[in-house]
C-alpha cells in the first residue's frame, strides 16, 4: 500500500457517471453559447447580431437538457427543492461555501438571464409579437445590464462545475485545483464549435463567423495550456491516466484540439474544413469531460 | 451542549467476530446487501468489504502472511464513522440534512436528503453512501435515538472484548493514551493513537488505537477537507473565464474592414 499517491485515494466515489457527463456537456453549451452571444451584442458588430440571436436560442434548450438531467441524477428527485428551501421551515438555504448550493442557485439564476435574451431575440426575429421584448437587447440600456449580468452568471455556471469537483476528496478531482478552469474553458469552446456548425449548416456569411473561427482557435490553444497545468498540478497523482483512460485522453486532445487546430491552420478559409474541425471539437470535448468524471471511478481503498 | 462523546476502538483486541456489524444492522434496521443473496469476497474472511449505506460497521480484515505462510498476524479493526470534529461530509451537504448533535456527532437526516452524492465523495474516509432502500446518504449515527434515551450505541455494547469503547471523548482519549503507554511498556512499539488529537480535522470524536501505517488498515495517512480546494479553484475558473473573455472581446470586437470572406 506505499505506493498510493494521495490520501483521496480512501474515499468512495460518489454515483455520478453518464448523467453527469451529459450535464458538463450541455450546461457548459449553454453556457459558452450565451456567453458568446451577449458579447458579440455588447461590443460585436451590427451585422452580426443574427449570431448573437442564434447563441441565445441554442441556450435555452440546452438549460433545459442540463436542468433535466441534474434532477434525475439524484437519488431522489422528488426532493430536489431541498436544494433552494429548508424543507422544515421552508425558508431559502444557500450556503455559500458549497458548491452543490451555489451551483443550483447559479443555474436558477443564470437561467433567469438566459430567458430574458431568448425572448428578445424571439422578438427581434419576429416569431414573438411584444414589441417590448427588444428591449431585453442590447443595445437599449436594460438589454445592456441583463447581457453583462447574464455573462458574468455564464462564466460561473460555465467554471463551478469544476469546482464541485475539487470541493470533494475524490482522486484526481481534489488533487488539483485546475478542473474548474480547463471545464470553464473547453465550455467556451465547443459553444463557439457549435455556433460555429451552426452557421455554417445554414450557409451564414457574416464576418462574424470568421471571428468564431478565430475566438474558437485561440481559446482550444489555452484549454491545451491548461490541461497541460492540471497534469502537472497532479503531481505524482498524473498516473491515473496510466490507463484507458489516459489513452481516451489523449484522443481528446488529437480530435478535439491538435487536428482541428491544423486544420483550421492549413486551410483558414474554407468553410467545409471549418464545420469538419467544429464537429471534431465537439466531440473531443465529449471525451473529455468522459475521462473527468469516470478517471476516478475505478480508485477506491 | 451535552459533553462530546464518541467511540475509542483498539484494534489490538478486535477478535473479528462482527458482533458489532450484526448488532448494529439490528438496532438500524438496515437491509442486507442484495436482498439477502450470498454475497461472499471469496479471498477473505471479511464478506462486508466497505462501509457504506447498509454497513455503518465494517471489521476490517488486514492479512499480513509471508508467501510461505509460516509467519505472520491478522490486524483486525472495527471501522466506522469518525465523527469528526470539523466534518468533510457536513461542510459540503447543501440541503444541510447532516447536521451535527448536542453530542458533537455527526447525523444524516434521512429525511431531508435528496441523495445529491456530495457528502459521499466529501468524507475524506470514504464512509457514507447511498442506501438502496432509502435511496439517501446514510451512515453511522453514533446511536443518536440511544444516546438521547441514555442508553450506549449497539456496537460498542455488544463488542465482547472493550475493543469498541463509548464514552465522553476526554475520558477516551485518556484511556487511549493510557493503553498506548501500556503497550509500549509490554514492547508494542508501533502503537500508536490514529485522529485522537486536534491536528486530524480538529480532532476524530471516533479514534483509533493502531500497531501498523494508517494505509495499512485503509486509513488516510493525511486526510483533509473538501473545502481547502474551494477558494484555489475558485479563483482559477475565474481566471479562465477572464482569459476567455479577453480573446472574446479581441475575436469579436469591431473591427475595420478587410477582414475577407470566405471560399465557398
Ligand atoms: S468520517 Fe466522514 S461521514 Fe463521518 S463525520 Fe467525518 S466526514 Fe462525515
Amino acid at each position: 500500500m506505499s505506493e498510493i499517491a494521495s490520501s483521496t485515494w480512501f474515499t468512495t466515489a460518489p454515483h455520478w457517471g453518464w448523467l453527469i457527463v451529459f450535464y458538463y456537456l450541455f450546461g457548459g453549451l449553454a453556457a459558452g453559447s450565451y456567453f458568446i452571444a451577449a458579447l458579440i451584442d455588447l461590443i460585436g458588430r451590427r451585422e452580426d447580431r443574427p449570431i448573437a440571436r442564434m447563441g441565445y436560442f441554442v441556450a435555452i434548450p440546452c438549460l433545459m437538457v442540463s436542468g433535466v438531467l441534474l434532477l434525475v441524477d439524484l437519488y431522489r428527485p422528488d426532493r430536489f427543492w431541498h436544494l433552494f428551501l429548508q424543507s422544515n421551515t421552508m425558508r431559502p438555504i444557500f450556503q455559500y461555501w458549497a458548491p452543490m448550493s451555489i451551483g443550483s442557485w447559479g443555474i436558477i439564476v443564470f437561467s433567469l438571464f438566459a430567458l430574458l435574451s431568448f425572448l428578445a431575440a424571439l422578438a427581434e426575429s419576429r416569431h414573438l409579437s411584444w414589441g417590448w421584448a427588444g428591449h431585453l437587447r442590447p443595445p437599449s440600456i436594460v438589454g445592456r445590464v441583463i447581457a453583462v449580468l447574464g455573462i458574468l452568471m455564464a462564466m460561473y455556471v460555465a467554471g463551478y462545475a469544476g469546482v464541485l469537483l475539487a470541493v470533494t476528496n475524490r482522486p484526481l478531482w481534489s488533487d488539483t485545483p485546475l478542473l474548474g478552469m480547463l471545464l470553464g474553458v473547453s465550455a467556451m469552446s465547443i459553444s463557439a464549435s457549435l455556433l460555429l456548425l451552426i452557421a455554417r449548416w445554414r450557409g451564414l456569411k457574416f464576418p462574424g463567423v470568421r471571428s468564431l473561427d478565430r475566438f474558437d482557435s485561440w481559446v482550444i490553444g489555452l484549454t491545451l495550456l491548461v490541461l497541460v497545468a492540471v497534469i502537472v498540478s497532479l503531481g505524482s497523482v498524473a498516473r491515473v491516466w496510466l490507463s484507458l483512460w489516459g489513452a481516451l485522453l489523449l484522443v481528446a486532445v488529437l480530435v478535439g484540439m491538435i487536428v482541428p487546430l491544423f486544420m483550421r491552420w492549413r486551410s483558414a478559409r474554407s468553410a467545409q474544413t471549418s464545420a469538419l474541425a467544429a464537429v471534431m471539437v465537439l466531440i473531443g470535448g465529449f471525451i473529455l469531460r468522459t475521462v473527468i468524471v469516470f478517471t476516478q471511478q475505478g480508485i477506491q481503498p | 451542549m451535552a459533553e462530546p462523546m464518541g467511540f475509542f476502538t483498539d484494534t489490538t483486541v478486535c477478535i473479528g467476530c462482527k458482533a458489532c456489524e450484526v448488532a448494529c444492522k439490528q438496532w438500524n434496521q438496515l437491509p442486507s446487501p442484495e436482498g439477502g443473496a450470498n454475497t461472499m469476497s471469496g479471498d477473505s474472511y471479511d464478506n462486508t468489504r466497505k462501509l457504506d449505506g447498509i454497513n455503518w460497521r465494517h471489521v476490517k480484515f488486514v492479512e499480513q502472511f509471508s508467501e510461505d505462510r509460516v509467519g505472520g498476524r491478522w490486524l483486525l479493526m472495527s471501522d466506522v464513522c469518525k465523527h469528526c470534529v470539523r466534518a468533510g461530509c457536513l461542510e459540503v451537504c447543501p440541503t444541510n440534512a447532516i447536521i451535527r448533535t448536542e453530542f458533537d456527532t455527526v447525523v444524516i437526516q434521512s429525511d431531508v436528503c435528496n441523495g445529491c452524492g456530495a457528502c459521499v465523495a466529501g468524507c475524506p474516509f470514504g464512509v457514507i453512501d447511498i442506501n438502496p432502500v432509502s435511496k439517501t446518504a446514510q451512515k453511522c449515527t453514533l446511536c443518536y435515538d440511544r444516546l438521547q434515551a441514555g442508553m450506549e450505541p449497539a456496537c460498542s455494547k455488544a463488542c465482547p472484548t472493550d475493543s469498541i469503547q463509548f464514552g465522553p471523548v476526554r475520558e477516551l482519549r485518556e484511556r487511549g493514551a493510557k493503553r498506548v503507554s501500556q503497550l509500549n511498556d509490554g514492547g508494542e512499539s508501533r502503537a500508536y493513537l490514529y485522529g485522537a488529537d486536534e491536528k486530524m480535522l480538529g480532532g476524530l470524536n471516533s479514534f483509533f488505537l493502531l500497531v501498523d501505517k494508517p494505509e495499512v488498515y485503509g486509513l488516510p495517512p493525511d486526510p483533509k477537507l473538501p473545502s481547502r480546494n474551494l477558494v484555489p479553484a475558485s479563483m482559477f475558473s475565474a481566471l479562465g473565464a477572464l482569459l476567455v473573455a479577453l480573446i472574446g472581446v479581441f475575436s469579436f470586437r469591431e473591427r475595420r474592414s478587410g477582414e475577407g470572406e470566405d471560399r465557398p
